[in-house]
């Protein structure tokens, strides 16, 4: 059994008192809490800090604890002999079991245990799941591997890792959540099953951007296919489809492609705009320099009228 | 009625969960929703309603509420102060993030 040492997880030394050790814990779960956090280790440490939380406020358990001895963080150790009768539990196989583990057991103990005849529901289990936009907009199959608590015939908890096969069904999109019912931990005595949660998040895509179930494309336009307008191809998710400019379009406006968005769980799609850019060449050729010449020679347009309108104004 | 089984479902606006079903589903008594209720933490579709309903998206909510309870050991009322300012950040980080889809990236 690998060794973890609380004391060292809380920051806290080992003759801390309880309102030092509750001090130390919740700073570090405001800091770390899935709920509160954005940094991706986060879910771990707060894991980290709240098993040693667990243990430490519970004076029994701390005394249990604290009789293991002291190793190094993460080093191989076996409880002293006459532990595990000292505290009530035997038959423990100590090699693969991890020390949250052993002392979610201990605390069986005092409660109505996993052994008991009260009903329990199975744990919930929430994972966070990237898709890619195309996997969202036609649904997908994804793999899990999650470490979860399995009871043994005793009683004892046990970390098994599981792979779940879930289908992520149309619809998806980003922070959406997707509940499987059932999929989670295996309820006791009569308890229901846990659920699955699924958080989705989406994997950034090179050419759409996501709000919802609307997807946003940028539409690079030439200057004479906005001022002529004409038909271009846009991609979209379900494939290349026509698009008609209207002559005199300008930069920044929105052209709104119905139901080419992303499907919605209740049906129907969102759209998806692209957003007009006027682009002109890094390099133009001769023949285009003097066709721009002889354009701006015939015309009239002041694209900076406003600023005298501005001025007389103020 | 006892939630369906064995289905996958979007927590939506358009599914609904009666009080006892979001109880049973967050790990909370229905006492301690009805308090999250009267803190504003969560709304029933018709609070005037004999038989609340809630909307599905409540469930997330209710659960960070069960978690930040166990693990800060707050009192109803902190529990559904955090929660409502959590959802006020959810709410302007996707109105961010939906402004920014609108913002033209690269021109070339």
């Amino acid at each position: 059994m690998k060794y973890k040492d609380y004391y060292e997880i809380l920051g806290v030394p080992r003759s801390a008192g309880a309102d030092e050790i509750k001090k130390a814990y919740r700073k570090l779960a405001q800091k770390y809490h899935p709920d509160i956090t954005k940094d991706p280790a986060g879910e771990e440490k707060f894991k980290e800090v709240g098993e040693a939380y667990e243990t430490l406020k519970d004076p029994e358990k701390r005394a249990a604890y604290d009789q293991l001895g002291s190793y190094r963080q993460g080093e191989d150790f076996r409880p002293p002999p006459g532990w595990d009768s000292q505290f009530g539990e035997t038959g423990y196989s100590f090699e693969d079991l991890d020390l949250a583990d052993l002392f979610a057991g201990l605390g069986g103990r005092h409660s109505a245990g996993p052994r008991g005849q009260i009903r329990m529901p199975g744990q919930d289990y929430e994972v966070t799941v990237r898709v890619s936009l195309e996997d969202a907009y036609r649904g997908t199959e994804v793999e899990l591997n999650l470490a979860v608590p399995e009871f043994d015939e005793k009683g004892h908890v046990r970390r098994v890792s599981r792979t779940f096969k879930v289908r992520v069904p149309k619809g998806a999109t980003d922070g959406q959540r997707l509940r499987l019912a059932g999929k989670g931990g295996k309820g006791l005595n009569g308890g229901r099953d846990g659920d699955l949660y699924l958080n989705i998040a989406l994997n950034p895509h090179p050419l759409f951007r996501v709000t919802g179930h609307d997807l946003y494309l940028d539409l690079p336009l030439a200057p004479w296919e906005a001022v002529l307008g004409g038909v271009v191809e846009v991609p979209t998710l379900g494939g290349t489809v026509q698009l008609k400019i209207p002559p005199d379009t300008r930069a920044g406006q929105q052209l709104r492609l119905s139901k080419r968005g992303l499907p919605r769980p209740g049906g129907g799609e969102g759209d998806l705009y692209a957003i007009v850019q006027i682009v002109v060449p890094a390099a133009a050729s001769e023949r285009e320099r003097e066709l721009y010449k002889q354009l701006a020679g015939g015309s009239a347009f002041n694209p900076r009228g406003h600023f005298a309108e501005a001025k007389h104004a103020a | 009625m006892p939630p369906e089984r064995d289905e996958a479902l979007w927590l939506t606006e358009e599914h609904r969960f009666s009080l006892a079903e979001l109880a049973e589903l967050a790990g909370l008594s229905e006492a301690e929703l009805r308090e999250l209720a009267d803190y504003g933490a969560i709304a029933p579709v018709d609070p005037g309603a004999s038989q609340w309903v809630f909307t599905a998206t409540c469930l997330t909510t209710v659960r960070t509420a069960s978690r930040l309870r166990a693990s800060f050991e707050l009192e109803p009322h902190g529990v559904a102060l955090v929660v409502s300012l959590l959802e006020r950040i959810r709410d302007l980080e996707a109105q961010l993030a939906a402004l920014r889809a609108q913002m033209p990236r690269r021109v070339r």
